[in-house]
């Protein structure tokens, strides 16, 4: 660390502590100090050192003041200004610090102290001595508070109050009720944080416990229900004998999982969070339960890969397996909350499907496939480089790199494909995608460093969501968003078919947009009605947070782009992959090269070239994703590099399946088995994000590198690609993290040329909407059937039924009514779901786009904007479902 | 401490320099015989020699003739069983935890209605104690909590692998008393792990040897237990919002 001079004050990370105007004056245990006014008199003992044992106050939580084991004995001025004490001891966690106030901590109160130890020792009284079986033993404030600040033996000799345990408060969060301790954490953060009171303290007394109000439970209506009945028709109520096991009713459609329409309780996609912040064993996740101990397990801190946010994680884990996930703290990105998502959907990573060894593939003279051989890597890469070879000279090779990977790893695909294939057709969108996208992103997006925070989210005046589902696809924006409209300071508006319960969590207001016309929307702000919201656009710190759903909408992000200039308001661009920023940055597009540089300036183009110590690169604008496709569909192309891709992601699965089979020759860098790999003709496996180091880059530009967690042979995608790169006789020098930054870096700092210039991209014509018709709505929910969230069934039970969305109007039309299914069909397929009459915008049906029996691209070949047929289901069961109006 | 040499040290007259310590001339702590023994002495010597021609030889004939150890002597682990064949380890890792030479591994898993292996709702699937690393110190046996683990007198640990002396479960499990009944089975219906770990269970109830009967027909324990089941008393004592047990469930002295 290089020691500066002092520098002036205010300019310093940490400006040295000076009194405040505002400022308060006080001492604890003798010791003076100065907080800023509203400070809890247990926030100004911890910076002075002084732990003062607690179990209901959380940082991040408004105070309680529900345990009470944070007594103090408190002397204040009166109002004849004589300092007098308190009569009782104090809540701490409660009390704000105010001037002259004298704090008396159990260190030098023994007042403070005994009422310390009453408190702990009621608290114990009902607690069960099952520390041994307890998922929470030897990471709990309870037994550590308990050793600390409360007696060495109990004087407690009858029996203890028990409960039948434990509850599935979700399929995913079991409870303990004997072992809770009524802190209240849990609900707190479900009503402040998540929004989503799903659990609330009931009864009164001894028996006040936490639950979901489930009359079986509380035992109002099921007084003469059987137990095992209560437990098999889903309401979960165990005896002492019958324990979770693997029988737990799963799957999306299970009955407590149900939406927000029938008021009965659902499941919340930040439930995980009460598990961690409960400060005993009540709250317990089913997947980690009996599992391990925290004293043997051995943690790593970590990156989350589900989605942009780069949420910090700690990884847990005990021989080469991976635990249980928590949430890491980083007060600038997800302070210390996680979806479910992140925080459960890691099997993925060992699933059985993992490809070990590289797979190479005998083809029969006429190009007919034949089965995948296990080989040797220097064979494998052998077959690939004379492979990739032919291919290139055949025409050429297109490169899939996919949205999920490092930003290591995307650099190599770029640099793979221009400098070992000579081609821009490289495109990491594997998703709906367009060319205003891609200008959008080299103009907005692209080598513009960290931009807007989520510190912005929170402090924003007026936030627009255009075509973003926060709470489904990016969860921790989200929670930030919600702070922010909590705390009043933030309004959220969204450019959306219909207000889902995110949108309602965030109070947000919606301006109802059928698919295709968010355009028209984005350019009517700041004029006619929606003069207010141009206003608010203009005021400093107004955010538009644009989600990936726009690319497929032509003339939006050129509309998002006006609104921007119009009204001043700053542009976030949030994907849903963990690797699209990245991808972007590292230049994985097929008209961007590393840090924004357009491959269409020869300037760049030099600059990059020189980095690379090629003598000219690529000079053509590459494919998209989908004209590579098509190009290797019709034999433009005579080859494919793929890496992460899941089929059933891309815009069209089915035409992307006919043109893998199409093409002469198919490499695929996989974790797993997918539907790549079954078509592939040399598989090279890759390591997973737990086995590997590497770096994503946030949805805000914030790098986030993280470390490797488990000891692995396996490598990564960047590593691979050099040795393939070697095997076609070219380095590439790319093959550890070192090489790859030092190689990188140069070039993923600020770009100084010219930036590609913005889009301006005609809205298109709404089509008309036929009788019998409608534009499909759709985007993914957080939980769904992505390869991410296999094997992690308790995580797939708290899923949201998957249902479709139509306005009572365009329920009518079809002939559906609420409850009934729908059909939604295109020429290519259908889906059925149970139709949900919704406020929404009318001739408009909304599916998941992933969920379990909604694939929408791979059974409709449809991408939301598209009209589909909608009728009610054909059958029987079209009646039965039937709900009455 | 007055025997102690003295060592305190003295600063030299001429200064700077530190003098030696000062040390006192050896003297035996050995009180000093009379002239007469003194003399005797050397023929003594033999009287020891010839009265052990005459004791018992305490030569040990081992690996021969067993060789007897003191009852609480640290041997080879136990992992105990409740005595209607339940196992008694909950899976806690607490053994492991207090290992001073990581000798142990523990893994546990969830107890299933179709596969109860201990009382409650957690069991130790896998047990390994790795006699390579154990120092026979007995700390994991008062770190567990339900008496699972404890050591018997057993002391030939010897072996010709390394994989050899890591112990599995199924090595290390006490056998089956006549008349326990092999797990997986149910709990003695109406009952608790805390009547378990009271000692209130003496044996397997008709109940349970019926259940095991259904699933494995085959079990060759069933013949005992059933015999036991029939023989126990009836229940004592029951958990106050239970059904009330029909099996044996009796208070024993511990």
């Amino acid at each position: 660390m290089t020691v500066t001079a002092a520098k002036p004050a205010g300019s310093g990370a940490t400006p040295p502590p000076e009194p405040k105007p505002d400022g308060v004056t006080f001492t604890i245990d003798g010791i003076e100090t100065t907080v800023p006014k509203g400070t809890l008199v247990i926030r100004a003992a911890e910076q002075l050192g002084i732990q003062i044992p607690r179990f209901c106050d959380h940082p991040l939580l408004a105070p309680a003041g529900a345990c009470r084991q944070c007594l103090v004995e408190v002397w204040a001025p009166g109002r004849d200004g004589k300092v007098a004490k308190m009569p009782k001891p104090q809540a701490s966690c409660t009390l704000t610090a105010t001037p002259g106030m004298d704090v008396r901590t159990q260190r030098t109160s023994a007042e403070a102290d005994k009422a310390q130890h009453g408190v702990m020792e009621l608290l114990l009284i009902n607690h069960p001595l099952d520390c041994p079986v307890c998922d929470k033993g030897g990471e709990c404030p309870l037994q550590n508070q308990a050793m600390s600040n409360g007696r060495s033996q109990t004087r407690f000799v009858d029996v203890k109050r028990t409960f039948p345990k434990p509850i599935a408060v979700s399929t995913e969060i079991l409870l303990d009720r004997e072992r809770c301790i009524l802190c209240q954490r849990c609900t707190r953060f479900s009503r402040e944080i998540a929004g989503d009171p799903f659990i609330d303290l009931q009864k009164r007394g001894a028996m006040q416990q936490i639950g979901r109000f489930d009359a079986d439970v509380l035992g109002f209506a099921g007084a003469g229900v059987d137990r095992e009945d209560a437990a098999s028709d889903g309401t979960l109520a165990f005896d002492d004998r019958v324990f979770l096991g693997a029988d737990i009713p799963v799957g999306p459609a299970a009955p407590t999982v149900d939406d927000d329409r029938s008021g009965s309780p659902f499941a919340s996609y930040f439930s995980g969070n009460t598990v961690q912040i409960c400060p005993v064993g009540a709250l317990t996740g089913a997947a980690y339960r009996f599992r391990a101990r925290p004293f043997d397990l051995v943690s790593t801190p970590g990156v989350a890969e589900h989605d942009s946010s780069g949420a910090a994680i700690r990884v847990d884990h005990r021989r080469g397996v991976v635990l249980r996930r928590l949430a890491g703290e980083d007060p600038e990105v997800n302070e210390e909350w996680l979806t479910d998502k992140d925080r459960f959907a890691f099997t993925w990573q060992s699933a059985a499907d993992r490809i070990t060894t590289p797979l190479v593939r005998d083809r029969a003279a006429d190009g007919t496939r034949g089965e995948l051989h296990p080989a040797s890597w220097a064979e494998a890469l052998e077959v690939a480089a004379h492979g990739l070879e032919q291919a290139r000279a055949a025409g050429g090779v297109g490169v899939l790199p996919g949205g999920r990977l490092t930003v290591e790893d995307a650099y190599a695909y770029g640099k793979f494909a221009r400098v070992v294939l000579g081609t821009n057709d490289v495109d990491l969108r594997a998703r709906p995608h367009s060319d205003e996208e891609l200008a959008f992103l080299g103009h907005a997006v692209a080598g513009t460093g960290l931009g807007v925070t989520f510190r912005d989210l929170e402090a924003a005046p007026t936030v627009l969501l255009a075509g973003l589902e926060a709470e489904e696809e990016a969860g921790v924006v989200f929670l930030r968003l919600r702070k922010g409209v909590v705390a009043g300071r933030t309004r959220v508006h969204a450019v959306a078919p219909l207000a889902s319960r995110g949108l309602e969590r965030l109070d947000g207001t919606l301006l109802r947009a059928a698919p295709g016309t968010e355009p028209e929307v984005l350019d009517a702000i700041g004029s006619g009605e929606l003069a207010d919201l141009g206003a608010a656009l203009g005021a400093a710190g107004a955010l538009v947070l644009v989600g990936e759903r726009l690319a497929a909408v032509p003339g939006a992000l050129s509309a998002v782009l006006r609104l921007a200039e119009r009204t001043g308001a700053r542009v976030a661009w949030i994907p849903r992959r963990a690797g699209e920023r990245g991808g972007v940055e590292a230049g994985a597009l097929p008209t961007l090269l590393p840090g924004g540089r357009p491959v269409a300036d020869a300037a760049a183009r030099v600059d990059v070239a020189a980095a690379w110590d090629v003598e000219h690169l690529p000079t053509e604008p590459g494919r998209d994703t989908a004209a590579i496709l098509a190009a290797a569909a019709d034999g433009t192309l005579g080859g494919l590099l793929v890496g992460g891709v899941d089929v059933r992601d891309l815009p069209d699965p089915a035409a992307a399946r006919a043109a893998l089979a199409a093409t002469g020759f198919v490499v695929s860098l996989e974790v797993r088995a997918s539907e790549v790999t079954a078509l592939a003709d040399v598989v090279l496996p890759v390591a997973p994000p737990v086995e590997r180091p590497g770096t994503f880059v946030s949805w805000e530009g914030r790098v986030r590198p993280f470390p490797q967690a488990l000891t692995s042979t396996a490598m990564p995608d960047h590593r691979v690609l050099d040795a393939l790169a070697d095997a076609l006789g070219v380095t590439l020098g790319l093959r550890t993290l070192a090489e790859v930054h030092a190689d990188a870096d140069p070039l993923t700092g600020e770009w100084d040329g010219a930036r590609v210039a913005a889009p301006d991209v005609a809205a298109a014509e709404p089509p008309a909407v036929a009788p019998g018709h409608a534009v499909l709505a759709s985007w993914h929910q957080l939980l769904d059937a992505g390869r991410l969230q296999d094997g992690e069934p308790f995580l797939a039970g708290t899923a949201k039924r998957p249902v479709a969305r139509l306005s009572p109007a365009t329920a009518a039309a079809a002939g559906v009514p609420d409850g009934a299914l729908v059909t939604v069909a295109t020429d290519a397929g259908s889906i059925t779901l149970p139709a949900v009459v919704t406020d929404m915008a009318d001739h408009v049906v909304w599916l998941p786009t992933a969920s379990a029996g909604s694939q929408v691209r791979d059974a409709l070949r449809a991408v939301p904007g598209d009209p589909v047929r909608v009728g009610p289901a054909a059958g029987p069961d079209a009646t039965d479902e039937e709900v009455p109006a | 401490m007055a025997d102690t040499p003295d060592r305190s040290v003295e600063r030299s007259q001429g200064g700077g320099e530190v003098a030696a310590p000062r040390v006192r001339p050896y003297e035996s702590l050995i009180p000093k015989r009379s002239p007469v023994a003194d003399a005797l002495a050397p023929a003594a010597g033999f009287g020891v020699t010839l009265k052990n021609f005459f004791s018992r030889t305490v030569t040990e004939q081992y690996p021969f003739e067993a060789a007897p150890v003191k009852p609480r002597f640290h041997g080879r682990h136990q992992l105990n069983r409740y005595p209607d064949g339940l196992e008694k380890c909950i899976g806690c890792e607490l053994c492991a935890w207090a290992c001073p030479a990581d000798a142990i591994y523990v893994e546990a898993s969830d107890n299933t209605p179709e596969k109860q292996m201990s009382p409650g709702e957690r069991f130790g699937s896998v047990y390994q104690i790795n006699y390579l690393r154990c120092i026979f110190c007995g700390l994991c046996i008062e770190a567990c909590p339900t008496r699972a683990l404890t050591m018997t007198n057993e002391f030939e640990l010897a072996g010709p692998t390394r994989e050899g002396l890591i112990f599995e479960k199924q090595d290390l499990l006490a056998p089956l008393a006549e008349g326990m009944l092999a797990a997986p089975h149910p709990m003695v219906e109406g009952t608790t792990d805390t009547e378990y770990y009271r000692g209130e269970v003496t044996g397997p109830t008709a109940a349970q040897v019926d259940w095991v009967a259904e699933q494995r027909p085959d079990d060759p324990t069933l013949a005992a237990a059933r015999r036991r089941a029939g023989t126990t008393a009836a229940p004592a004592t029951a958990s106050a919002d239970a059904p009330a047990p029909t099996g044996p469930v009796g208070r024993e002295a511990r």
